[in-house]
């Protein structure tokens, strides 16, 4: 579905990535794991557009899309959260939200100036299909006319998923989830995310420092360390794998 | 009613009157402004005129900063565009379109033009930012003056002399009263204002809050920052160059003096005071910046009683007041009176079973 292959990066000196290859399959969690600074964001600037990698290939679909501008991407299915929330803070929860419909609807200026008609019709629609597939889902129903502003930071975090999934998304990249979230937040959140990937199908790549989360919902791992792929595979095997008990659990303990 | 707020249906929750509060406020200034196209006197009525040209142009300006986040202090090079299109549109045309069609071809005209050079200065905004962009902007202001200033385009533009445009004449019916005009004004400015509403309440608004809040956010949303970025600056300008148009009607008489750089700033200034990105805030700030320099050459004439040498003091006495509101409101309320009205309005919805 999403395959990245030998991907390089690097700012001046800092070799933020090397040689980077996996593939985020279909339908599965894929989870990216590593110390701070491994890369890991970096990673995902590379696959939503926002930085050129200077080697490799992203290609998703099947489509090499390494040099497609971000917006593009979005409109293709790409969708992702920020490790720092990134939402629009001068809006309510709802119109955050909405704007993950965005590349879907097609109201052209003329349209939205007059408004009655084609813009209505589709603007109610897209309210219709987020009370329903996101709003409800998320359960945050008592918080939609909210400023975002005025959210605790766990709620924040759930709006952000939920502006992402208003999206449609093919593949869903998540930066820390549940990044300064207690242990409730963290099982609601990872709970949402489980859900994600059984009712909609959608492919998920998962950064996250939180091991236990990690290990638990995720089908696939990919571990980098200093910008470099130490390890790839299965819960089980990356566990067990010394390199990663040498970088990062080893460190973790 | 327990409260204003209650909705049954997503169409009732999306509409831009959303609650009895804000339908009684417009049906009320719908009367008033109907009575005191009839009623009020000439006075009254030129102040009014001012205010809606002025208004039009400020709603444009609140697309651009206000939604968007783009700051331009050069739009009166816009409302320059539309009062001379409409103009030289209208010299040029004339013998070949009918007088009594005149102002439908000259206006679009006149708007087109001006959202075609919006474009044009906007494309610096795709690569500067905040004082950067303000000072590309400001450049373009002052080409544009230069420009209709120039001897080459003076058989055109009349130089620094001006030029004087004929009254708008809608199948025969020629408004050659200040009250006719005013009738016209307050009709599109009404129009133009409830577009712009509009427009903010769809996705093409959501994507210029979502670029002014945080640009590489709405990237990731599949919001093209070229497309959205010049889309406001066209819109922007068309409603500039549509407040242009009217002005040049009113008027009758329009100078390149007229459209400098004073022209921009108070553009800008009306906005900061009413409310940037508030949808009424170009309404409170249009009437402050109207209001308040005729408040002072009144006070100031029954203070000094008509003595000339006393006289030129006025205009800078004008300005400073002025500086300091704006000042005033930069520091103790830069949400403008668009937030003051909001926090009353809110109070009056939960009164009488809460306060605050
Ligand atoms: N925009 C940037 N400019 C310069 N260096 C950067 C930039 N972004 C990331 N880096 C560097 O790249 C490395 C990887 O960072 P990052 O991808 O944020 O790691 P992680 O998300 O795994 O903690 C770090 O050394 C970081 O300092
Ligand atoms: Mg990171």
């Amino acid at each position: 579905m999403l395959n990245i292959e030998n991907l390089h990066l690097s700012f001046g000196g800092i070799k933020a990535l090397q040689g980077i290859n996996f593939e985020a399959r279909e339908g599965e969690i894929t989870g990216v794991i590593g110390p701070n600074g491994a890369g890991k964001t970096s990673l995902f600037n590379v696959i939503s557009g926002f930085y050129a990698p200077g080697q490799g290939r992203v290609s998703f679909g099947g489509r090499d899309i390494t040099t497609m501008s971000p917006d593009k991407r979005a409109a293709l299915g790409v969708a992702r959260t920020f490790q720092n929330i990134a939402l629009f803070r001068g809006m309510t929860v709802l119109d955050n939200i909405k704007l993950g419909g965005h590349t879907r609807l097609q109201t052209n200026v003329w349209q939205a100036l007059r408004y009655f008609g084609a813009a209505q019709r589709e603007e109610l629609e897209l309210r219709r299909e987020i009370e329903e597939r996101v709003i409800d889902f998320l359960e945050i129903d008592h918080i939609r006319k909210f400023p975002i502003t005025m959210l605790p930071y766990g709620l924040q975090k759930r709006v952000e998923l939920g502006r992402a999934l208003a999206m449609r998304p093919k593949v869903l990249l998540l930066d820390e989830p549940v990044a300064g979230m207690n242990r409730e937040e963290t099982a609601d959140m990872a709970r949402f995310i489980l859900d994600v990937q059984e009712q909609f199908g959608t492919t998920i790549l998962l950064v996250e420092h939180d091991m236990h989360m990690v290990m638990d919902i995720c089908s696939h791992i990919v571990v980098l360390n200093f910008g470099q792929q130490i390890a790839s595979g299965t819960p089980a095997e990356v566990s067990k794998d010394p390199a990663v008990i040498e970088a990062y659990l080893g460190a973790a303990a | 009613m327990i409260n204003a707020n209650l909705k049954n249906s997503y169409a009732a929750d999306e509409r831009v009157l959303n609650n009895t509060y804000k339908q009684m406020f417009v049906y009320g200034m719908m009367i008033v402004l109907a009575l005191f196209t009839f009623f009020a006197n000439d006075y009254m009525i030129l102040i009014a005129s001012q205010m809606g040209i002025l208004l039009i142009a400020v709603v444009g300006i609140n697309i651009l900063t206000g939604y968007t986040g783009l700051v331009s202090l050069g739009h009166g090079a816009f409302v320059a565009i539309g009062a001379y299109s409409v103009t030289i549109f209208a010299n040029l045309a004339e013998g070949i379109i009918p007088a009594g069609v005149m102002p439908f071809f000259a206006m679009p005209f006149a708007v087109a033009l001006a959202a075609l050079i919006g474009v044009l200065v906007g494309l610096p905004s795709l690569r500067v930012k905040g004082l950067y962009l303000a000072v590309a902007t400001l450049a373009a202001n002052f080409i544009v003056i230069f420009l209709i200033e120039e001897d080459l385009f003076q058989p055109w533009t009349g130089g620094m002399v001006g030029l004087t445009t004929h009254a708008p004449n809608f199948f025969g019916w020629v408004l050659d009263t200040k009250r006719e005009m005013f009738g016209m004004i307050a009709v599109i400015g009404f129009l133009a204002l409830l577009a712009a509403q509009n427009l903010i309440r769809t996705r093409i608004g959501r994507a210029f809050i979502a670029i002014r809040d945080r640009d590489y956010s709405a990237e990731i949303l599949g919001i093209s920052l070229l497309r959205y970025k010049l889309t406001s600056f066209a819109l922007s300008a068309a409603y500039c160059g549509l407040a242009g148009a009217l002005l040049a009607y009113f008027f009758a008489r329009i100078l390149p003096e007229q459209f400098e750089l004073t022209l921009s700033l108070n553009l800008v200034a009306a906005l900061i005071i009413g409310g940037m990105g508030r949808s009424m805030g170009p309404v409170f700030g249009v009437i402050i910046v109207v209001l308040v320099p005729e408040l002072i050459k009144v006070l100031f004439s029954s203070a000094v009683g008509g003595s000339a040498s006393a006289a030129q003091f006025r205009a800078p006495l004008q300005e400073i007041a002025f500086g300091l509101l704006l000042v005033l409101f930069l520091l103790k309320e830069p949400l403008g009176i668009n937030q003051i009205v909001d926090r009353i309005l809110r109070a009056a919805n939960r009164w009488p079973f809460a306060r605050g």
